[in-house]
């Protein structure tokens, strides 16, 4: 079976359909490791990617005022046990165009194995980008995944971005996301994670509103078990006048885990406001018990409440 | 002869040394509705949460049976699965669950839809809503009642369950304890409101973790609003002197 049926037979895990490849409505870039398997694009995008001994590089551009119908799909991952995958990727959304991207990050199999994103998006003015980004990983952990990011959203741009990792054994995922946002720009950045054994993850992910009347939110919903560990930092610095930001960080420890969450906000206009909420702890017993008075075990009470959190 | 649903003899609970609920007796009939009335800090809720095994809410003495079965012996969810549900004073707010899954749990057949229009709210515009902070209390409350009303219930503990309603809603309140009971259960219904507690059969007034007054509900309301209490003389419960 070659690496492109491998990743594809995955795509149910993280939600995908694997005829999305077959559909030529439909824009893909399929990437084994520094290898290049399938690609197509679609009106009004320009899709360039080149295969290093080293990584992938490439250029994702959506012309001026272009409404990419269909999600851009971006597969990535490693078939095989141990191996590196490095992409380099700049995105840019250009003036008053619209696309959303879902990244299939795939894992099947790894466990001493390396998946590294250096990415730069430049959402344009006017423009919108919803980025989402799904993990799916085997059981054995080990792993290192660093997904780190840089984002620019324009004047009156959108950018949303939903970060997942909901099954498998991760080992260590370092996520580093900096975004600025200027002029009534905004910024919405969710990440669900649900990490177990071993898995330590690190978070960070910082937010610059640069201009007036810009808006943020940081989510942050982190599930952990057996002995994982969680590092989660929410970073907003507001700049300028009507600028509004949140950060909402809640992580739910059991068993033998541990966890931090590190809101940091800083205002440096008088009439910019950023406000956090952070909450780490055991599943909130009133749920648990509201929920145990309609007749449901601990446990299952415990996996509903966690599959809400998560969801 | 009837037997009581519900039979609590001598249930005596202290938080350190205080005693906060002492010696209290107290039965409910099946198909009963039963208004227990007392003023803040009286026991009635901490009676709620003992009876449904809440965390924390161990008595240090007596009895509690639930058609005859022993209720303190039991976990939680054994004692829902007997029957027995509460509805909390300030319902819990689930992130993610829907008010559909919320009407559902465990009971795939359940059919929500009716259980909304019961309480007053449009299924199109509320099953896919999430039972989360962006509710209205008078919104969470009323699907608090939704989702009791769909485990049909032998008992329902309902603790406070038209706080936070606006007046005009209050009949779909009342609505919905008449329709417990039509589906063959019983309700303990813990109020304030006197148009609430004057549709129970009988109703109880507590002071001091103790049942001092059991009747009918007029009789009760008179006795909560009107006599010095014999167990405390006013100091516990701030009942008005005559």
């Amino acid at each position: 079976m070659s690496d492109l049926d491998d990743l594809r037979r995955t795509l149910p895990m993280v939600g995908a359909e694997p005829s999305i490849l077959d559909d030529t409505s439909i824009a893909h870039v399929v990437a084994h490791g520094h290898h290049i398997l399938s690609g197509r694009t679609v009106p009004g995008l320009h899709v360039e990617m080149e295969e290093t001994p080293d990584a992938i590089v490439g250029k994702l551009i959506v012309e001026a005022g272009v409404q990419i119908a269909q999600p851009i799909h971006m597969c990535f991952g490693l078939a095989h046990p141990t191996e590196v995958q490095q992409i380099n990727i700049d995105v840019q959304i250009c003036e008053g165009a619209q696309a959303r991207m879902l990244s299939h990050c795939l894992f099947p199999l790894a466990r001493a194995a390396e998946h590294r994103m250096q990415a730069v998006m430049e959402i344009g003015s006017g423009a919108s980008l919803t980025y989402t980004e799904g993990h799916y990983h085997g059981p054995h952990g080990g792993m290192q995944v660093l997904p780190h990011a840089t984002i620019k959203i324009g004047k009156g741009a959108r950018y949303f971005s939903d970060f997942s990792l909901l099954s498998g054994s991760v080992g260590n995922l370092d996520i580093d996301y900096l975004v600025e946002v200027e002029e009534e720009g905004i910024a919405e950045l969710s990440a669900k994670i649900f990490a177990h054994k071993t898995d330590h993850i690190t978070l960070k992910e910082a937010v610059m509103l640069r201009g007036e009347r810009s808006r943020s939110l940081i989510k942050t919903r982190v599930v952990l078990e057996d002995q994982a560990q969680a590092d989660i930092v929410g970073i907003t610095e507001a700049y300028a006048k009507g600028a509004r930001g949140h950060v909402d960080c809640m992580e739910i420890v059991q068993d033998r885990a541990h966890a931090s969450a590190i809101p940091i906000v800083r205002v440096f206009h008088p009439e910019a406001k950023v406000t956090h909420e952070a909450a780490i702890g055991t599943v909130d017993k009133k749920e648990l018990e509201t929920l145990m008075a309609r007749g449901l075990t601990p446990e299952r009470a415990v996996e509903i409440i966690v599959s809400g959190i998560l969801r | 002869m009837i037997l009581p649903l519900l039979d609590i003899r001598d249930l005596t609970f202290r938080v350190r040394d205080q005693k906060i609920l002492d010696r209290l007796n107290l039965s409910i009939y099946p198909r009963e509705i039963h208004a227990l009335l007392g003023a803040n800090g009286s026991g009635k809720t901490t009676l709620a949460y003992l009876l449904m095994g809440c965390e924390g809410y161990v008595p240090v003495a007596g009895t509690v049976t639930l058609e005859g079965a022993d209720l303190l012996s039991l976990k939680m969810h054994e004692r829902a699965k007997l029957g027995l549900t509460l509805a909390w004073q300030e319902p819990a707010r689930f992130e993610g669950i829907t008010v559909r899954e919320y009407l559902t749990l465990g009971r795939s057949e359940a059919h929500p839809e009716p259980m909304l229009v019961q309480v007053g709210l449009d299924p199109a515009r509320y099953l896919n809503r999430r039972v989360d902070k962006a509710l209205s209390g008078g919104e969470r409350h009323r699907i608090e009642l939704a989702s009791v009303l769909s485990m049909k219930p032998t008992l329902a503990i309902l603790d406070e369950p038209a706080a936070g309603i606006d007046m005009l809603s209050i009949n779909h309140i009342i609505d919905i304890i008449h329709a417990l009971r039509a589906a063959g259960g019983s309700v303990l219904l813990i109020t304030h409101q006197e148009e609430v507690a004057l549709i129970a059969d009988r109703a109880s007034q507590l002071c001091a973790g103790r049942i001092i007054f059991s009747g009918s509900p007029r009789e009760a309301v008179d006795h909560f609003r009107g006599r010095t209490c014999v167990r405390c003389d006013g100091e516990v419960c701030n009942y008005v002197r005559p």
